[in-house]
């Protein structure tokens, strides 16, 4: 069926590499065609966080940051709970085309098992909420 | 290859899924724990040798697994983590670029407003 790890998408936009840096990088260009509002600490290693009305929110890790040319990021898989050690990476790249600039989007990682997540599945662990709630009887002394 | 363990991971639970009585077994073990099959075949309109014949194809699949036990009193337990890698191939699907990417071009060149003549 093939898994699908890798989203590319490349849009031209009418406007000069700078502008769509700044659309992609700042609290005032995330927050208004991406997120309902944005918090960015604009450094590598530094967090972004993306919220949508309705309290869905995104929050990221700053990879790399090249101005003009690279911004990447990680965040978690949809779905999956906050503390998953499985994120997928986006890249954009900006490349000046003409009176413009040509954007691409990169996403890769959805295929990527945790390293022990294979063993997990198949090894009949005994795993969730049953061995935590055993913890939780243990702990309290049942 | 981690793509391709995924890929038959996420395939073994789509295929568990396709089937209502196995979708009907899954749902029981979701919501009320472990369960042996006199209890599944008590609570769903499907008969114990159909039950067993399901959850055997699940355990095959690493979905449920039974329990150490003996006869009729093997209690059965669902393994969440073919489920996780089965969200990650659901999570590719349901991501859309296409949208953020309109908003953005839409963002930095606001359409002209059209003038009536």
């Amino acid at each position: 069926m093939g898994f699908p790890n890798r989203i590319e998408r490349t849009v031209r936009i009418e406007r000069p590499i700078e502008d769509v840096w700044a659309a992609i990088t700042t609290v005032e260009g995330l927050g208004t065609w991406f997120g309902n509002s944005a918090e960015v600490d604009l450094r590598v290693g530094g967090q972004a966080t993306l919220k949508w009305e309705g309290g869905h929110q995104a929050n990221l890790r700053i990879e790399r940051i090249e101005e003009p040319t690279v911004f990447g990021y990680t965040w978690g898989i949809f779905g999956l709970p906050e503390d998953d050690a499985r994120r997928t990476y986006v890249e954009f790249t900006l490349l000046p085309d003409g009176t413009g600039t040509s954007l691409t989007v990169v996403e890769s990682g959805f295929a990527q098992l945790a390293p022990d997540e294979h063993d997990k599945a198949f090894n009949g662990n005994t795993d969730g909420w049953r061995s935590e709630l055993d913890e939780l009887v243990a702990y309290l002394g049942g | 290859m981690a793509d391709q363990q995924s890929e038959e991971v996420a395939e073994a639970v789509f295929a568990a899924l396709a089937d209502a009585n196995r979708r009907a077994i899954l749902a029981a073990l979701t919501a009320k724990g472990p369960a042996t099959v006199t209890e599944l075949a008590a609570a769903l309109p499907i008969t114990r040798q159909g039950i067993a014949k399901h959850l055997a194809l699940l355990t095959d699949a690493g979905l449920v697994s039974p329990e150490p036990g003996q006869g009729r009193r093997v209690r059965y337990h669902l393994q969440s983590g073919p489920m996780r890698v089965a969200q990650q191939y659901l999570a590719a699907l349901a991501r859309d670029w296409d949208g953020p990417l309109a908003a953005l071009a839409n963002h930095l060149n606001p359409p002209k407003p059209v003038r009536k003549a």
